[in-house]
């Protein structure tokens, strides 16, 4: 939304909107006292580069993080499952700081030991937006680093999937074999050369040597870097599937086989250059297609959600406690913003409980002393109490998780297209193999090994697996670089043959923090409107804060009286003028009916004269995908909001579309499944734990995510929020990848009929061979390349 | 011709060194983070202002 403010002032320190302009150093302004008090200390230590390598690159820290917050870091036997490493001197630790985003984070990150005495030294692994680090713990805490790190806007987070212990380490494998790969190939080329070219008589003894040394040079590769073929095609031998790499393992073989015996006889050179050169080849389309987005993580559990510790109240005291440890009994103190991590019962505050993440119901609930909560929602406002009456690996939420952790994806077994044709290409090239063998055993039967031995090298399919995993990875990174991220290449085929699609409301169609404000009743003027705006601003209710925001404010009002009656309203005199907020029977005194949608009622000068309501914003431009999704898709949303917005939602998927409101979880789950009974592909795009389930059915689930850094479900992709609007260029580009597959594999089938027509007559001479295969290798390269760029060109992503 | 059997030699232990020092920037973390150092490098210490 474009508004005008009185300037467009940006901070400096973290480019949001200056809405007040008391915070000023000489010309620069701050949007807070947070962001200007990093920016003081950054100036001191003379870290003033931060600002200059990239604008504005801070965290905003408008919303001040709890004192105590990382109070559970003194214990040390938390601490100690946390740390990676501690000796009498230094202790290191490495947290995970979602802000990381530039080469400014680096900067200050690694400039840390200018900032806090005892930081010895700190080092980020940018891909992973982790930071290492080393610090003497008998000068400096782990809390205070911990705390510093919050101080400069870059707050670790840190969940109980970290206190899990030792993370996957990176598979480096791939890149070896492809380093052994290419160093064998380039030296077998090079001691071919002199074959190609030819020998003189007198050098016969020179031609031993070069195809001996080819022969070792190319152990290595059959041994070694070609391992990941054989392995996946041994696999896929013992499910009784012939995938792709089956036919590449046997060619690998058979030209390996064909040259060794070539090379012990004395009878040719082999053909080892094309043998390396294809292991090559495909190994680097692997390593291309595998370069997965490491910060990423697809497969979550609730874990990740969960806070390390939480505060118990032990005698009066606040002590945390890690969260395995507490136990039903104990009660907790959950303060503002903060997850409950296991069910309880209210024993003392009002609780305002945020469940849109695991429920999808948008606005809070709100309980008494007495009821029962359940783990995964967020309290808003003040500090509640609780009792825990089960563990954190027994509440609700844990639960809803396991078990839709065990179902499985029955029909994930389905296989890739490119398999297909693979599997279509073998029984074409035996049959050629088998014709051929025929043939010559009636002409000359001399020639048939070797004319059958070359069909096979020649009609390899690593054209096809090169087109594919070139692609693949292609398209893959031009999705991630349009902030959307697949898990792996299959999924590119599932979103091109999906053919329903389903979403969730809250979080999806509509920003959660975006939230409009409507006034229903008699009309006020502007004056009255600043008066309920300074009123609302007052209090700390998640509701009276949004009116804040929405509504038009004059900073010269003042408030008198103001008090705050629980689970009622609020009031106060607004320059002399009695306001009112709250429930209709607090403002009015009539008892309230059956209402909806969650309302606010006002009361001016002690006259009730309406209600706000509270509409979640659409994202923008989703109403223009849905347009043009219509006409391609049947669309059906499953909501676990009520239904006050089914008009709004119909005038946006139109009329055709399929709409379920007050949707749980497993309903959510059950409505993917029968689409899929009915032959359905569905596509499913949520954001909150409630669509987990849906999500892992569905043939593609799609997590949204405000940003990347949050933590979102399990799914086959996550998606920027704000990218949302794009979606069916995505699917576009996921379908124009299978036209480029064909094509290219199209092409590399023209140049295995020039090698098959120099094969089946039993003259394929190794200098061919290593012409035909390098070319066709690199021009699939590239009009796979060329092509995708195209593709997303056209697309304009 | 025996220099052919020398330059050989050569060519392949020069590659064979090139190839070590390939396995030993992977194994040393050279490969797993390809933003950080080559910005890394460009900062540098101001003295204090």
């Amino acid at each position: 939304m474009a508004t005008t403010h009185d300037s467009a002032l940006k901070c400096a320190h973290c480019g949001e909107d200056c809405t007040d302009h008391s915070f000023r150093i000489e010309s620069l302004a701050f949007c807070c006292a947070g962001c200007k008090t990093v920016y003081q200390l950054l100036n001191q230590q003379g870290l003033c580069a931060y600002y200059e390598l990239n604008e504005q690159p801070g965290a905003t820290l408008k919303v001040a993080v709890r004192k105590d917050k990382f109070a559970f870091l003194d214990d040390d036997a938390i601490a100690r499952q946390l740390i990676n490493f501690r000796d009498d001197g230094q202790t290191r630790i490495c947290f995970y700081l979602p802000h990381i985003h530039c080469s400014s984070c680096l900067y200050l990150l690694e400039n840390l030991r200018k900032l806090q005495e005892g930081v010895l030294s700190s080092r980020v692994d940018f891909a992973r937006k982790e930071v290492t680090i080393a610090f003497d713990h008998r000068i400096v805490s782990l809390r205070r680093i911990a705390e510093l790190l919050t101080e400069t806007g870059y707050e670790p987070y840190i969940s109980l999937a970290a206190m899990k212990g030792a993370k996957p380490g990176v598979d480096r494998s791939l890149i070896y074999r492809l380093g052994v790969a290419g160093f064998c190939f380039a030296n077998i080329m090079l001691m071919s050369f002199p074959e190609y070219l030819g020998l003189e008589s007198a050098d016969r003894s020179l031609q031993g040597m070069f195809r001996w040394l080819n022969f070792m040079l190319s152990l290595p590769v059959f041994l070694y870097s070609a391992y990941p073929f054989y392995a996946s095609a041994w696999k896929g031998l013992r499910h009784r599937f012939l995938n792709i790499d089956a036919p590449i393992a046997l060619a690998v073989a058979i030209t390996f086989g064909r040259s060794v015996y070539e090379v012990v006889t004395g009878t040719g050179s082999g053909y080892f250059d094309s043998m390396t050169g294809i292991v090559f080849f495909m190994l680097a389309g692997k390593v291309a297609q595998d370069k997965t987005y490491r910060q990423l993580a697809f497969d979550r559990d609730y874990t990740s959600w969960f806070p390390v510790a939480v505060s118990v109240l032990k005698d009066e005291q606040e002590v945390p406690v890690a969260l395995p440890a507490v136990q039903p009994g104990d009660t907790m103190l959950i303060h503002h913003g903060e997850l409950i991590p296991a069910d309880g019962i209210l024993t003392r505050g009002a609780g305002l409980i945020d469940y849109s993440f695991v429920t999808g119901e948008s606005a809070p609930v709100e309980k008494e002393m007495g009821e029962l909560v359940y783990a995964g929602g967020r309290q808003q406002g003040a500090n509640i109490e609780v009792l825990v009456t089960r563990e954190v690996a027994q509440s609700y939420l844990t639960q809803l998780w396991n078990q839709d952790a065990q179902r499985k994806k029955s029909d994930k077994d389905k296989d890739s297209f490119v398999h297909l044709l693979s599997q279509f290409f073998t029984w074409i090239v035996f049959s050629i193999a088998g014709v051929t063998a025929l043939y010559w055993s009636f002409v000359d039967a001399s020639v048939i090994w070797n004319a059958v031995t070359a069909i096979l090298i020649v009609a390899c399919p690593c054209a096809l697996l090169l087109s594919g995993t070139f692609t693949n990875g292609n398209i893959l990174r031009i999705l991630g670089r349009n902030r959307f991220y697949l898990r792996d290449a299959q999924a590119i085929e599932d979103i091109a043959q999906i053919d329903h699609i389903v979403f969730d409301k809250t979080g999806t169609l509509t920003a959660v923090q975006d939230t409009d404000v409507q006034f229903e009743g008699a009309i006020l003027t502007l004056k009255q409107e600043q008066r309920i705006a300074e009123l609302a601003a007052q209090s700390n209710h998640p509701l009276t804060r949004i009116m804040a925001s929405r509504l038009p404010r004059k900073s010269d009002l003042r408030v008198a009286g103001y008090r705050e009656h629980t689970g009622l309203g609020i009031e106060g005199f607004v320059n002399g003028v009695l306001v009112q907020l709250g429930s209709l029977r607090f403002v009015s005194g009539v008892a309230p009916g059956q209402g909806i949608a969650t309302r606010v009622y006002v009361a001016y000068d002690r006259r009730p004269v309406g209600y706000y309501t509270f509409v979640n914003r659409y994202r923008d431009g989703v109403a223009d995908l849905a347009t043009r999704l219509q006409k391609k898709y049947p669309l059906s949303l499953v909501s676990g909001d009520n239904n006050s917005e089914a008009h709004r939602v119909r005038a946006l998927l139109g009329n055709k579309a399929e709409l379920l409101f007050q949707q749980q979880p497993a309903d959510k789950l059950h409505h993917i499944q029968s689409l899929q009974e009915q032959g359905r592909s569905v596509m499913m795009i949520g954001d909150g734990l409630n669509d987990a389930g849906a999500l892992q059915q569905s043939h593609v689930g799609i997590a949204l995510a405000e940003d990347t850094n949050n933590f979102t479900p399990a799914s086959d992709a996550i998606l920027e929020a704000k990218q949302l609007p794009l979606l069916d260029r995505f699917i576009q580009l996921c379908k124009a990848n299978r036209r480029i597959i064909i094509a290219s594999f199209c092409l590399s089938i023209l140049y295995n009929l020039i090698g098959i027509y120099f094969a089946v007559q039993g003259l394929l001479s190794p200098m061919i061979a290593a012409i035909l295969m390098p070319s066709s290798s690199l021009s699939i390269l590239l009009i796979t390349y060329g092509s995708s760029q195209l593709a997303a060109w056209r697309l304009k992503l | 011709m025996t220099v052919i059997i020398l330059l050989l030699a050569a060519s392949i232990s020069v590659s064979a060194i090139f190839l070590a020092g390939f396995i030993w920037c992977v194994r040393h973390k050279q490969y797993d983070d390809e933003f950080s150092p080559p910005v890394r490098i460009l900062f540098d210490d101001k003295p204090k202002a």
